[in-house]
């Protein structure tokens, strides 16, 4: 090619590509690997402020676990990753079912339900905790209203505060749950509903029959990334309640951090956060499974 | 079902969803209100009510006149902060992911499959798995509480999302395309630019305005590596109504929410289309 020159050796020459494709991916992939163990190791070992090496078992796991601070957010993650699951996906469904049908404005109504999710979770739990705070939101205008019975302190109740957090989280992210499901909704083969409503059946009957067991795939699918969404909760609740009152709306992911950076306990801190990852594998390993499983069957079919 | 008509049960499924959406509007139309309401008028009525007074002065205040420890400098700094690491990471991690992407579904290599199974794990790994690691690495190579740190932080983790949706726009180009552009002597990167990059439209719109929303919204990251002057404005925010607990300051704190989530529902309203795109891409695999 070029007279007169030795040419280059086929690997430099090729070099610029290779650290393109390479670099990048190889830094992705060995950051999370890397990261995770060393986060799995430090949990085994007795740091406190600073990493340090030694093997304590599964002493900090025992801490944590032992620990009120994480039983009850724990607990708060269980009634809050179902209700807040359970809840949003029926809103959005609701809402899916209810743009369905054809109606004026679909797109600035589908627009209003879903800008909550491109608003940060501080921004929207600022502004939950004032409309929900007693002195300040709704309680205090239907106060100054004249309806001066009226309670809703949620906020500042132990036993109710959580179900703030499960308000303002439907509120963010049902919108997610209805574009997913619009989207089923709009591929369900309309022949199939042409015929049903040729043989004389109604709107409901067609929904219950047809239309809504055709939306099971996309349902599970909901669930997961919303109980992928409830597991990693922190924003929300920092901005909210902050885990108040007192430790009532904890949550596993405060936990973590305030076992890291507030009490400075890293290898509690890092068990924690490997308990938190196995949340999430309980959650998301069997879901895995049943992806595989529906993939193979299409592909036998 | 699906008929125009103006039966009764049309009317009820119009005011189920009007009630529904006003109700999805109203924290949004509370804030808009109290950031033009005075402190003194929030504070003698609810955080629900219409001005009395147009208190304008409080987006001046919230921009460049908020005490937060001992600066007053307003929110203007902490929203300069934000732009500088979410705009530089979402470039990076969306050209890297783009090329990635490529290399992954058109180039092809050995371990490829491999190598981007790992990448997309990374969808899944909470952050607080990557909390500590990050601290040692930023504090190792001089980063910590620098802003170019959460670029860095926010470009390598973005590349999980980044590659999976380039690849998964990439892997419907067909690879005869490719194999004739090799043929003809083409490389890598005459082929990425040349050919790849102009199909790309769709896709680096969706991929941006995801990362752009999705950095800009993040807080974990920016509350624990930054402090004080160094943090962008979503930590900046929650200092702040920390720093009003002792005297509500209710107008101007609604005003500097709203500046802080102004950049985000620009681009929701920009390119909505693309937004829910991105997220219906982040959902379904």
């Amino acid at each position: 090619m070029r007279p007169g020159r030795p040419a280059l050796p086929e690997w430099i020459r090729r070099l610029p590509e290779y650290l393109m494709i390479w670099v990048p991916l190889l830094l992705s992939a060995a950051h999370l690997i890397s990261f995770s163990l060393w986060t799995i190791w430090i949990s085994f070992t007795p740091s406190t402020l600073i990493p340090v090496t030694g093997w304590v078992g599964l002493r900090n796991y025992s801490a944590v676990l032992a620990s009120r601070n994480w039983q009850i957010a724990f607990d708060n993650l269980l009634l809050f990753g179902g209700a807040f699951v359970v809840l949003s996906a029926a809103t959005g469904l609701i809402l899916a079912i209810l743009l369905d049908q054809r109606i004026r404005g679909e797109n600035v109504l589908r627009s209003i339900f879903l800008y909550p999710l491109a608003v940060s979770f501080v921004v929207t739990g600022t502004v939950w905790s004032w409309l929900l705070n007693p002195g300040l939101g709704i309680q205090k205008l239907v106060h100054d209203l004249g309806w001066t019975s009226f309670r809703f302190d949620w906020l500042i109740d132990r036993d109710m505060a959580i179900w703030t957090i499960v308000i303002a989280a439907i509120w963010q992210s049902s919108g997610f749950a209805m574009a997913l499901f619009l989207a089923g909704l709009r591929s369900v083969d309309a022949d199939i509903i042409k015929a049903a409503q040729i043989d004389g059946a109604g709107p409901v009957r067609i929904y219950r029959r047809i239309i809504l067991p055709s939306l099971w795939p996309i349902t599970i699918t909901v669930a997961v990334i919303q109980l992928q969404f409830a597991i990693s909760t922190f924003d929300l609740v920092r901005a909210l309640t902050n885990g108040g009152p007192g430790i009532a709306t904890q949550l596993p992911a405060l936990v973590v951090y305030d076992l890291m950076f507030q009490r400075s306990l890293l290898g509690r801190g890092a068990a924690a956060a490997v308990l938190m990852l196995l949340i999430l594998l309980a959650v998301l390993l069997p879901y895995a499974a049943w992806r595989y499983i529906q993939r193979r069957r299409a592909a036998h079919a | 079902m699906r008929d125009r008509s103006f039966a009764p049960s049309r009317i009820l499924i119009y005011l189920i969803v009007s009630l529904i959406a006003a109700a999805w509007l109203a924290p949004l139309v509370v804030v808009v209100l109290n950031s033009l309401r005075s402190n003194e008028e929030i504070a003698q009525a609810s955080m629900i009510g219409w001005p009395q007074q147009w208190a304008w002065s409080n987006y001046a205040v919230a921009w460049s006149g908020f005490c937060v420890a001992e600066t007053c400098a307003g929110i203007r700094p902490y929203m300069l902060n934000s732009a500088l690491v979410t705009i530089p990471a979402t470039i990076f991690s969306t050209l890297l992911g783009a090329i990635a992407g490529y290399a992954v579904s058109l180039w092809r290599f050995r371990g490829d499959n491999w190598i981007y199974g790992i990448v997309t794990l990374g969808l899944f790994l909470p952050q607080q798995m990557r909390l500590l690691p990050w601290t040692i690495v930023l504090r190792d190579v001089g980063l910590i509480n620098t802003l170019t740190g959460l670029v860095l932080i926010h470009t390598i983790q973005g590349l999980s999302f980044t590659t999976l949706f380039c690849r998964n726009y990439y892997v419907a180009i067909p690879h005869e395309l490719i194999r004739a552009a090799r043929i003809d002597g083409a490389g890598f990167f005459r082929i990425f630019w040349r050919i790849i990059v102009p199909l790309s439209g769709p896709i680096l719109i969706v991929t941006v305005i995801w990362q752009f929303t999705h950095i800009w919204n993040e807080f974990l990251y920016g509350v624990t590596f930054t402090t004080g002057q160094q943090q962008p404005v979503t930590a900046a925010l929650i200092a702040l109504s920390a720093a009003v607990a002792d005297i509500p300051q209710h107008g101007v704190q609604s005003a500097a929410v709203i500046i802080a989530a102004l950049p985000t529902l620009l681009i929701y309203l920009l390119g909505g289309k693309y937004f829910v795109r991105g997220l219906t891409a982040g959902a379904v695999k």
